[in-house]
């Protein structure tokens, strides 16, 4: 007999998810644009709203397109299984609240996104769900946050805009020590740089607008369940482990297993919140999914060019990107992340916030937007901007200062980039010489 | 439920709905190294359309307090003793895998007019004899993941590595990696052995006068239809079935024409 394998990371890029179509022969996967699905009899209809048989009823709750993308990012990431929804603020929103409710407790690191942050700090209170931030550079801050409220340790796997790279062995270990699961948000490493879960997390959650989806036309989230974490032996997991009245009854561990928290995201948090993908954008991202290694091969490599060019140019008074051996995180990123550090990095130019605007003002090739990502390269100033709402406290605390530039990295010719990027930069420092702009 | 048996805990998944002593049960019965959780959409289904539905977790797995039982004899009777616990009488079987012999020596046993015989077994990617290479024994007497690798690589369609699970959102091949990962680490090379060591389904096969329903993968390495000829010549009345582009995990990777041959042969 042949020797068995594994299919690989670009074959499930590919193929993961999808049979072609039975119907019709399609081998791209079909948008199956409709609300709802017909019933074969009212003991079909009974059984599938009773989770007794596998189908689809309702594309709030399901959708074949959206299930083909569920279940490939589940293979690329190594998981069970995986919710998708409308944006990765909804997945967010979806995975902590299918574990917590009022009086629950989140330990979360401050080196968050902003929108992150809001969530946390100032939405999910109205809700009775609390958050302590803390230091992600300091693991044993995660443990001292932690009370008997707490339901899960939230964190990013390289934070946004300051490359913070966490040490998800170390913080999962600790996770873990007090039973709770370890949720990352990993939207700025996909899957083919780090699979979190090989490192000990548990959840998993991508903006699939980004990276993953890679070409800015369209929004969605995803939130990936690894299956090993233990809700039953836990005991602070309840809404995974005992009965709920919202759907007869049904513990979802015990009848579920490793899918439990999957089945409870998907038949509560979908059905009742709604923040469901839509099923065209489910297959925009899947077109983004095909090409995930090849883009990203190209973005790490534009990105490692213009990190070098930076970093020696005279206008730039530091750049901020693991890869760099003046990086604090530099020998965690070589250990968790071999294949390259994502291609969304930051830098402080010399002459602060007005050198930044003209900077910014003088970028041709460079999109000035709130994303990163994209195949095209993308600039923003996130002081005033994706950071906005955060007060001066917490700026300083996540190591935004007035005159960092964020930079995502596109798969455009190098040498274009890099003209791009020389050009502003004089410009920038022109300013500086001629403050009065004349 | 939870109930005590032999001084062990025993889970019975009941899917919340108390037993009805006028109702026919049907008992599912998992294979090696997995759980009662393989069988929630039949559980859930069966529980709601006319049976008392249950599905075990044999001793040593999942819920179920205690060591895997070594022989095959043993857990048929172990689930004899479970049948008598809980006063069950028309009994419907299903099996997979090693549940499927151990069904099988169920069934023969329980022939004639005892008040609780078996009226209907359904064997579910079954062999007779079940060898278990030599590679896969080594690797699971050895706690290796290998033994993972292998039963993952042979017990599932090509197709069903690649995905597209009907149950939306849930990785095939991930999950039952995942739930055979769950289990004590001799529990798989206990349940493997015995599978191998197991040669009493030619014999029980002819005791049986009931109507028993075979079920093969077309694509199952583990378990292929090949392997159930001799079991076919010797059961008085046999119904057997093949499913297309489907492996050894036809729960998950085909659940939907499992289903429609459950109900077939159970309602």
């Amino acid at each position: 007999m042949a020797k068995l394998n594994y299919p690989g990371f670009d074959t499930l890029s590919l193929h993961g998810g999808q049979k072609p179509d039975s119907t019709t022969g399609a081998r791209a996967m079909p948008i199956y644009q409709t609300t709802s699905f017909v019933f074969q009899d009212t003991g079909q209809a009974a059984s599938l709203f009773d989770l007794g048989r596998s189908g689809h009823v309702y594309s709030r709750i399901s959708n074949p397109t959206v299930a083909v993308l569920e279940e490939r990012i589940a293979a690329l990431e190594g998981g069970v299984g995986a919710v998708a929804t409308a944006s990765g603020m909804a997945a967010i929103h979806l995975a902590i609240t299918t574990l917590s409710g009022a009086g629950s407790h989140i330990v979360a690191s401050r080196a968050l996104y902003g929108g992150t942050h809001n969530l946390l700090s100032y939405t999910l209170p109205r809700f009775g769900i609390e958050t302590t931030f803390v230091d992600p550079q300091r693991p044993e801050a995660f443990a001292k946050a932690i009370t008997p409220a707490t339901r899960l340790i939230f964190a990013e796997t390289i934070a946004n805009p300051g490359c913070e790279v966490l040490n998800i062995p170390v913080i999962a270990d600790i996770a873990h020590h007090h039973q709770l699961p370890l949720m990352l948000d990993s939207t700025l490493t996909p899957p083919c740089l780090l699979r979190p879960f090989e490192h000990g997390a548990d959840i998993v959650i991508h903006s699939l607008t980004k990276f993953i989806g890679g070409h800015g036309v369209a929004i969605g989230g995803i939130v990936v369940d690894s299956g090993r974490f233990d809700w039953e032996s836990s005991g602070k997991l309840t809404t995974l482990t005992a009965p709920y009245a919202g759907f007869d009854q049904i513990d979802f561990s015990e009848d579920f297993g490793p899918a439990a928290f999957l089945i409870r995201a998907r038949r509560e948090g979908l059905r009742d919140f709604g923040a469901a993908m839509s099923p065209a954008n489910a297959f925009y991202i899947l077109q983004g999914v095909e090409t995930l290694t090849v883009r990203m091969t190209k973005h790490i490599s534009n990105t490692r060019t213009i990190v070098k060019f930076l970093a020696q140019h005279e206008a730039v008074d530091y750049v901020t990107y693991p890869e760099l051996s003046t990086h604090h995180d530099h020998t965690l990123a070589e250990r968790l992340l071999p294949s390259g550090c994502g291609a969304v990095f930051s830098f402080e130019l010399k002459g602060g916030r007005r050198a930044g605007k003209q900077f910014i003002e003088s970028l041709r090739l460079f999109s000035h937007l709130a994303n990163v990502g994209d195949a095209k390269s993308l600039v923003i100033h996130p002081a005033s901007t994706t950071h906005g709402r955060m007060d001066a406290a917490a700026l300083a605390e996540a190591g935004i200062t007035a005159g960092l530039v964020r930079l995502s990295v596109g798969i455009e010719d190098p040498d274009d980039l890099i003209a791009d990027l020389s050009r502003a930069l004089y410009k920038s420092q022109q300013y500086q010489s001629h403050p009065s702009g004349g | 439920m939870l109930l005590t048996l032999l001084n062990e805990a025993v889970y019975v998944a009941d899917v919340g709905i108390p037993i009805d002593h006028n109702k026919p049960t049907v008992i599912f019965i998992h294979g090696a190294g997995l759980d009662h959780t393989v069988w929630v959409l039949f559980n859930r289904f069966f529980a709601r359309n006319g049976l008392n539905s249950l599905a075990i977790d044999l001793p040593g797995h999942g819920r179920s307090s205690g060591q895997p039982l070594k022989r095959i004899e043993a857990m048929a009777d172990w689930l004899i003793q479970l049948i008598h616990a809980l006063e069950l009488h028309d009994i419907k079987l299903v099996g997979h895998s090693m549940g499927s012999l151990i069904a099988l020596e169920t069934a023969g046993r329980h022939q004639g007019s005892d008040s609780n015989r078996v009226s209907t077994t359904v064997l579910l990617g079954t062999a007779a004899p079940m060898t278990v290479g030599d590679s896969l024994l080594q690797a699971a007497r050895d706690k290796q993941p290998a033994a993972v690798d292998m039963i993952m690589l042979a017990g599932h369609a090509y197709g069903s590595q690649l995905g597209g699970n009907p149950v939306a959102g849930i990785n095939i091949l991930n999950s039952n990696r995942c739930l055979l990962e769950r289990g004590l680490p001799h529990t798989l090379y206990t349940d493997l052995n015995a599978c191998n060591d197991y040669t009493g389904a030619i014999g029980m096969a002819a005791n049986i006068t009931h109507k028993v329903y075979l079920v093969s993968g077309a694509e199952d390495n583990m378990t292929p239809a090949k392997a159930t000829t001799d079991l076919l010549t010797r059961l008085a009345h046999s119904q057997s079935c093949l499913l297309k582009h489907t492996g050894h995990m036809m729960l998950s990777e085909n659940p939907e024409q499992v289903h429609q041959l459950l109900a077939e042969a159970l309602l």
